[in-house]
């Protein structure tokens, strides 16, 4: 049991199993699934469903943490996927045909590939701080969202389109389905390959890894275009779920959330080790967190706060010295503790 | 860079050309190129546009931008010591919310403003002993700071509130003359005040010098017996300080609070303290050189306010831009110095 505790997942696990609890309390069928039109329905779907563009875009973001970067312009990245990708087909010819659907998927990921070589250039060969590279990005790239919308919101009505948020394939969400596609691809690449242990040498020491033959410059590019990517599909989620590009409010804020999901599920924010895993659980955390907000009846706005004040907290927590603080306290009377905090050191 | 190369500063009281990590004339140059980025864009706005050429479009960069002079001026302190505040906008937006709502109340505007700078100051003060205490990167700490102003302002209301209080309508009309025909508002001598104020703690006292000291090299900072920690933690406060004072003026230029409004606007900030010459990376920089960064800024505003043709938007694509352009030419002037 207390080998079972120390998993690294088992925090986030637990959390998110007693947020699911609480939300079962006061809503008796909140687990409940069931079956209506040949699709499957439900509240633990819809958090999956409604937490689809977080997971993508906080994998993207594990994968640039893990580097030792972070990448705040994701939710510009998804205002200009959708702005671009509502435009294209708002234009077409023939705004309800597949092909056009095709041409404006290819389209928005298309503009996050650029947004992410952009990204991952200014990092990577000139050296700027990632904070500073992507906040450019992060506010001048609404402006470019808006440009494209031209200040307005922009609707569309394709059907094929539509089905990329909003559709069904084997009674599940098809924007699940994309979710876990990414995660499987992701997980395969970084860990059936030698990219993740490339990526979190590069985390842990940037300088050490290139003077040990790796090329930590395309690595490091790698993971910004992943990051990009992600957030582009994500956009394309959010627009073609409400068949609508809103350049002003598509993914605001989004990149809290990633960020949180990434802290929750337990990737330090030092670089260096990362868990995909967890990122998924911290971000199953975090819809639920929303969710709990809705049915506990509470503005939605608020959970800003929410989410603000548990990233502080994580943060804390995963900081060494307030570890240290709480393991001196713990540790005075039993030595035990203390051979536990050199494990944690010498991890 | 030898590391008594960052030492010098400290021991001398006016710097010599060669102490700083920018060698020889490249240690005026950003601040100086800047300067003359501002005139000669001036100089074709009065080319384009006749009535571009007059002392009140000038002093109206002046006017429209007190409150990112304000902001600048905290961010200078901050990105001198290597860190950065993100949070500024999101604590200008709330300072205008609470002011907006308080005064909706019938409260005093004295207490108001009062309890505004305290709020700012204290919401800064406490992001820096989080910095300190626990080690956390400055920008993650700031983005949560950020977060919570933000979503502190929407739990007050989502709504605009529109401000009717004498006090600050009467800030809002008032006119201070100047000779020939111009004026200025009063929230420029305010912010031209503070301006000063910061110009001579950063350059005149043991605190300034601290602060360039951190920026240069932290740890040797620390090896000789600077008050690293407790400046550290000040210049978070006195970001969080300037951005209240921002939000009154800020208050005092629209009359409403809004939970949206100022977004972006640390990146305005950021932009004006890198484009004014400042290294983001720490130590070297000017607060009159932050001044200048506002300038540019406001007269690209103002050349797309004349413009007409082109929309809002791109004011904050141009000031992405140059944001990137004096970030590259930092690393330019860093490699060949280095």
């Amino acid at each position: 049991m207390k080998s079972l505790l120390k998993h690294r997942l088992a925090w986030p696990v637990i959390a998110l199993a007693a947020l699911l609890l609480l939300n079962q309390v006061f809503r008796p069928d909140f687990l409940g699934l069931r079956m209506q039109d040949g699709h499957l329905y439900g509240s633990l779907i819809d958090i999956m469903r409604n937490g689809a563009p977080t997971i993508l875009i906080a994998l993207g973001m594990t994968l640039v943490i893990a580097t030792r970067g972070i990448d705040l312009s994701v939710g510009a990245v998804v205002a200009i996927a959708g702005a671009a990708s509502c435009a294209y087909i708002a234009a077409s010819p023939d705004p309800g045909s597949p092909v056009t659907a095709a041409t404006a998927v290819l389209i928005a990921v298309v503009a996050g590939l650029v947004l992410g070589v952009w990204n991952g250039f200014l990092v990577s060969t000139i050296g700027v701080q990632p904070i500073i590279a992507t906040l450019v990005l992060m506010t001048a790239g609404r402006g470019v969202a808006q440009l494209i919308t031209g200040g307005q919101i922009i609707s569309v009505s394709n059907d094929h389109y539509k089905s990329i948020g909003a559709g069904y394939l084997f009674t599940l969400p098809i924007s699940i389905l994309i979710t876990a596609a990414v995660f499987a691809l992701a997980a395969v690449l970084t860990r059936r390959t030698a990219l993740g242990t490339l990526i979190e040498a590069v985390g842990i020491n940037p300088v050490a890894s290139r003077l040990a033959g790796l090329r930590a410059r395309n690595i490091i590019w790698i993971v910004y275009v992943f990051s990009a990517i992600c957030a582009a599909i994500a956009g394309l989620m959010i627009s073609s779920n409400v068949t609508a590009a809103d350049a002003n409010n598509a993914g605001l804020y989004i990149e809290m959330d990633a960020i949180l999901a990434v802290v929750i599920g337990g990737t330090s924010l030092a670089g260096g080790r990362y868990t995909l895993v967890g990122t998924v659980v911290g971000a199953f955390i975090i819809q639920t967190l929303t969710t709990t907000v809705y049915t506990l009846g509470i503005p939605p706005e608020v959970t800003l706060v929410f989410k603000a004040l548990v990233v502080i907290t994580v943060c804390l927590l995963q900081a060494p010295k307030a570890r240290n603080l709480l393991n001196r306290l713990k540790a005075a009377p039993k030595p035990a503790a203390k051979e536990a905090a050199k494990e944690k050191v010498a991890i | 860079m030898s590391p008594l190369s960052t030492l010098t500063p400290l021991t001398l009281k006016k710097p010599s050309p060669a102490s700083s990590r920018l060698r020889g004339g490249a240690r005026y140059a950003p601040t100086l190129a800047t300067v003359g980025l501002f005139l000669a864009m001036f100089a074709v706005g009065a080319g384009m546009y006749p009535s571009f050429l007059s002392g009140q479009v000038f002093l109206n960069l002046f006017i429209d931008n007190t409150f990112l002079i304000v902001l600048a001026v905290g961010m200078t302190f901050v990105i001198l010591t290597g860190g950065i505040d993100l949070s500024v906008g999101a604590v200008v937006a709330l300072s205008m919310m609470v002011s907006a709502t308080l005064l909706q109340q019938g409260w005093n505007a004295g207490a108001v403003i009062v309890l505004v700078l305290l709020i700012g100051g204290g919401l800064g003060l406490l992001m820096g002993l989080i910095i300190q205490y626990f080690d956390i990167q400055p920008f993650i700490v700031t983005l949560a700071g950020m977060f919570l102003a933000r979503g502190l302002c929407y739990v007050i209301s989502l709504d605009s509130i529109p401000v009717t209080e004498g006090f600050f309508t009467g800030m809002a009309q008032a006119q201070i003359p100047l000779p020939g025909d111009l004026f200025v508002s009063p929230g420029v001598l305010l912010a031209l005040g503070i301006v000063a104020i910061a110009f001579f703690v950063l350059h005149h006292t043991r605190f300034g010098r601290t602060v360039y000291a951190i920026g240069g090299n932290e740890h040797s900072a620390m090896l000789m017996g600077l008050p690293v920690k407790s400046t550290k933690i000040l210049v978070y406060a006195l970001s969080g300080l300037c951005s209240a004072v921002a939000g009154i003026l800020f208050s005092f230029y629209s009359l409403s609070g809004y939970s949206l409004a100022a977004q972006g606007m640390e990146l305005d900030a950021i932009a004006a303290v890198v484009i004014g010459g400042t290294l983001l990376t720490g130590g070297t920089g000017y607060v009159l050189g932050s001044v200048v960064g506002v300038l540019v800024l406001g007269i690209v505003q103002t050349f797309i306010a004349y413009d007409g043709t082109l929309s809002s938007w791109w004011t904050k694509i141009v000031i992405g831009g140059l944001l990137l352009v004096f970030i590259l030419l930092q690393r330019l002037f860093a490699r060949k110095a280095g």
